[in-house]
């Protein structure tokens, strides 16, 4: 048998003629044009920023001194966002602990328990309360909510109050980081029960037909099968929540006072974010201090980003490729 | 058995001296649409039933209606009754989940939970029934082998139930299904995803479990059907409803059918 | 065994249903439901439990109850499926609580405003606190009409050229602008904001509802960009082979072929990218600042907004100014919801 030498591949070459070019030309402008306006956000942050975190270092992140200089070198400017750092980050996490079992069960009930008639309604309520802007939820917050968070505020204060958290120095309960918390936890439902309840719409069917098969009932199907399913791919839902907590302003700002200081109890009326602190700031800032909000807008914009990162990779991972 | 109207299921039916699986005058429709019409069969204890015929004659909405899984679709309605041990599964009261604790299914394409170990699998069963079971080594071991698949992962009882092969993960099904003792196993085209080699394994295993329990198959493939199967029932459909033409001892279906539209199946003639 | 049937003639047999739970059945759980409801309405009036949130977990608590005690004859499988069932429904219902209370609120409490001088004047000549027949929001509501405008006159072509880009041409930078307006779609909105005042703001010395329209342009983009992309995507490669081999040009193919079929799912982007900043208040808060008078001209200083108008009203606190942050809130929030599902009806429509 005569053996065929496999001869090596030709060489394949595209030439655009002139029209194409120009179309390609123009496609990738616009693309490119993208890219740059885009990344300049991060680039251009940092660089004005540079000189706080040249002068401050790690203390700018850890500190707590919001002091606008005299100007005349007498008092010195000092600026740091560690307080506003650990308000964002407490009332973000308030906000996901409350959300993520609610966002699991709205899910779960959308899914396997909604009678069928109202399945389609409730999930067009769903898409519409994730497009709400989050000044109305804080419009909301302030004239209709905060009457109800302060009573179990009150509650927990008088129940739990041993715990050094839940613990309070004035008796005032309406402009707390429970609050707030409680506020942006109905921001972030909205988007971790969609795509919770997208992720488990898509368990294989003869998997549950199969816990069935075996003689389980609904929720026995639900916890063997559909929650460990998926478990990665709500996770990073809940993730995507955080991220949109992390950046929010205008609810916070109209929910919190502003206090630089460090504050872990959720019930104490003082608090704030970067964000507010930004919103706050910002009209009446010297130049330095524009420089020291850049900078906190860096690191808000760094946080968030690593988090949306997390978040996306996360639920790319879980959903199986088409 | 001719053909009957039997929509008289009252709670006063002679109790069957008959122990095993059997179903009178059933129907079966999804929506408005009538999907398979007045199969009366029986299925003796400890045997091998192959249900066959060309696809879309309602065989695996037969099966369905054996373990009252037929109901989770949207729209479905059934009519007639299924007996076991003499009495109607689908009468009022009757607790589903008992009932297919007692007639088990295995599925076309092996699916062990995948979030599970080989061991948690086979006990997975057990778990979602809350049955009260202290031996569980002995089960998952007896589950195995009864499944043939003990020797070849029982020193990996660890490992994730999606690493094993196709056949492999069937077995696996098959021993997840043995471990609540069901009295019957309804296997609805258990081999068709697999290869030839492991096809002819789990055939063996079948013959094997029909020592104990009793069995019904649906299977596209006739040689299947004739190497497997002790009795076979060939449905057909005309567009209409699926329905039963004959059932019979594999052997008289397969050499010497009543009903030349059986001749022609089993000859290869259409289907 | 054998059995032979002939064909079957037409069916007298009724379908039925023997699975679904009985009359007697449902009328038990729905008689222990009330029976629940109306004692937690009991114990709200005699105990320090207060409001409609008191009365919800009493009915909850007492739901539970219930249910263990309907369930105590049968095993613990179907106890833990009845109790879990209670369980996820009130989650559900305590999801769903928030946003039926915005809905009812921004209703109930809007309306009153919702007066035809709303629509037609503005407050250059009325204090915030006068009464409502006084006044109005129509240079919110043209100033943020203009910078959505702006804005989408921006975004659009630059974010289909880039869903161009990375379904069509597939360049070398695909990756990298993949990547870019992915982690960009994250961006808080005060970030860019911010971004914007310390660029446009400052090199134009103005707050203008140009800066406005650029801090909006700038979260639009990702948006527009990536919907684009997924459009486009959804065009069965067949489609373009099917133009290739007729001999057409890359720019044509992409014009004449691709692009027609996704016309309703690029104008859905853009839909999409509009509702997502109509909204937004942080940003316009460094950029367009806000201003109660009627204005059209986008480079000359503070414009007002429909978001900027309801955060500087509610933040005035009177009655009456509360008042006009409602009605502000409402026509805000119908106007979202029109292109909502503006959005999703286009969305449904292209044929593949």
């Amino acid at each position: 048998m005569t053996t065929v030498e496999t001869p090596a591949p030709r060489e394949m070459t595209v030439i655009y003629n002139r029209e194409d070019k120009i179309f390609r030309g123009v496609v990738t402008g616009g693309a490119l044009t993208s890219l740059l306006v885009l990344g300049a956000i991060g680039i251009f942050l940092f660089l004005r920023g540079v000189e706080i975190f040249r002068d401050n270092g790690l203390r700018f992140i850890t500190g707590t001194n919001w002091t606008v200089g005299s100007g005349d070198g007498i008092i010195p400017d000092d600026f740091s966002i560690g307080a506003m750092l650990a308000g964002t980050v407490i009332v973000s996490l308030i906000a996901l602990i409350i959300a993520f079992p609610l966002a699991i069960g709205g899910a779960l009930y959308l899914e396997f328990y909604a009678p069928r008639s109202l399945r389609k309604p409730l999930v067009t309520m769903l898409d519409l309360a994730a497009s709400i802007p989050s000044l109305i939820f804080g419009l909301w917050g302030i004239q209709v909510f905060t009457s109800f968070g302060e009573r179990w505020a009150i509650l927990i204060n008088n129940w739990l109050g041993f715990i050094p958290i839940f613990d309070v120095q004035f008796e005032n309960f309406g402009r707390s980081p429970f609050i707030a918390g409680c506020v942006l936890g109905s921001l972030i439902i909205p988007i971790t029960t969609s795509v919770a309840r997208e992720v488990y719409s898509r368990t294989p069917r003869d998997l549950i037909d199969t816990c069935y098969a075996l003689g389980g009932t609904k929720w026995g199907a639900i916890r063997s099968v559909v929650i460990p399913y998926g478990k990665s791919g709500v996770i990073g839902g809940a993730m995507l929540g955080l991220g949109r907590a992390l950046g929010e302003t205008v609810a916070v700002y109209l929910l919190l006072n502003l206090v630089f200081r460090y504050n872990f109890r959720i019930l104490e009326s003082e608090g704030g974010n970067v964000a507010s602190l930004i919103a706050t700031k910002f009209g009446e800032a010297t130049d330095y201090e524009i420089k020291a909000l850049v900078a906190a807008g860096f690191v808000l914009f760094l946080l968030t980003l690593v988090v949306n990162m997390t978040a996306t990779t996360i639920v790319q991972r879980s959903t199986p490729r088409a | 058995m001719t053909n009957t109207s039997s929509d008289t299921a009252t709670a006063t039916v002679e109790p069957s001296k008959f122990a095993g699986l059997e179903t009178r005058g059933v129907h079966a429709w999804f929506g408005k649409h009538h999907a398979l019409s007045n199969v009366s069969l029986k299925f003796p204890v400890r045997t091998v039933t192959g249900l066959i015929g060309p696809s879309g004659c309602g065989k695996s909405t037969f099966i369905r209606l054996l373990n009252r899984m037929h109901e989770f679709i949207p729209g479905a309605a059934m009519a007639g009754e299924v007996l076991h041990n003499g009495g109607d599964i689908y009468a009022p009261n009757v607790d589903a989940a008992e009932v297919r604790l007692k007639i088990g299914m295995v599925f076309q394409k092996p699916n062990p939970f995948p979030a599970m170990t080989i061991r948690e699998n086979v006990l997975s069963g057990i778990k979602l029934a809350h049955l009260k079971r202290s031996n569980h080594d002995e089960i998952v071991e007896m589950c195995l082998t009864r499944a043939g698949l003990w020797k070849e992962v029982k020193d990996r009882l660890d490992a994730s139930g999606g690493s094993l092969s196709g056949g492999q993960q069937q077995r696996l099904c098959i021993a997840r299904s043995l471990a609540v003792e069901p009295e019957v196993l309804l296997m609805d085209e258990p081999c068709s995803a697999l290869d030839p080699g492991s096809t002819l394994r789990i055939e063996e295993t079948i013959k094997e479990l029909a020592e104990k329990i009793t069995v019904v198959i649906v299977t596209h493939n006739m040689q299947q059907a004739s190497r497997v199967s002790d009795f076979c029932a060939f449905f057909l459909t005309e567009g209409g409803p699926g329905y039963l033409v004959e059932a019979d001892a594999t052997r008289k279906i397969f050499t010497n059918p009543a009903d030349s539209r059986t001749a022609d199946y089993v000859q290869g003639k259409f289907g | 065994m054998s059995t032979t049937t002939a064909v079957p003639s037409p069916s007298t047999v009724e379908p039925k249903t023997p699975w679904s739970t009985s009359r007697t059945s449902q009328v038990r759980v729905a008689g222990t439901l009330v029976l629940a409801a109306l004692a937690a309405v009991g114990v709200v009036q005699f105990t320090g439990v207060a409001g409609i949130d008191g009365w919800a977990v009493t009915f909850f608590g007492l739901s539970l109850v219930l249910a263990v005690i309907r369930t105590s004859r049968v095993g613990a499988k179907e106890r833990k499926d009845s109790l879990m069932k209670v369980i996820i429904t009130a989650a559900a219902v305590t999801a769903f609580a928030p946003w039926l209370s915005i809905f009812g609120s921004v209703l109930l409490k809007g309306y009153p405003g919702l007066r035809p001088n709303y629509f037609t004047q503005d407050m250059s000549l009325t204090v915030p606190d006068d009464f409502l027949e006084y006044g109005g929001a129509i240079h919110a509501i043209v100033g943020s009409f203009l910078m959505v405008i702006i804005a989408t006159v921006v975004t659009l072509p630059l974010g289909i050229l880039s869903g161009i880009y990375l379904t069509e041409v597939r360049g070398r930078l695909t990756l990298l602008v993949r990547f870019v307006v992915q982690s960009m779609s994250g961006v808080p909105s005060i970030v860019a904001g911010l971004f914007i005042y310390t660029t446009l703001v400052f090199a134009t010395n103005t707050y203008s509802a140009f800066a406005g329209a650029m801090a909006l342009a700038v979260l639009m983009l990702p948006t527009v960009a990536r919907t684009a992309e997924e459009v486009l995507k959804l065009v069965p490669e067949d489609l373009r082979s099917a133009g290739y081999a007729l001999g057409a040009r890359q720019w044509r193919t992409a014009f004449m072929v691709v692009i027609p079929t996704v016309r309703s799912g690029l104008t859905t982007a853009a839909i999409l990218g509009v509702a997502r900043v109509v909204g937004e208040t942080a940003p316009l808060l460094l950029t367009s600042l806000s201003n109660s008078s009627l204005k059209f001209n986008p480079f000359d200083g503070p414009i007002g907004s429909l978001p900027t108008y309801v955060f500087g009203y509610l933040q005035i606190g009177t009655e009456y100014a509360v008042a006009r942050a409602w009605t502000g809130s409402l026509v805000l929030l119908v106007i979202v919801f029109i292109l909502f599902t503006l959005a999703r009806r286009l969305g449904g429509k292209d044929k593949r």
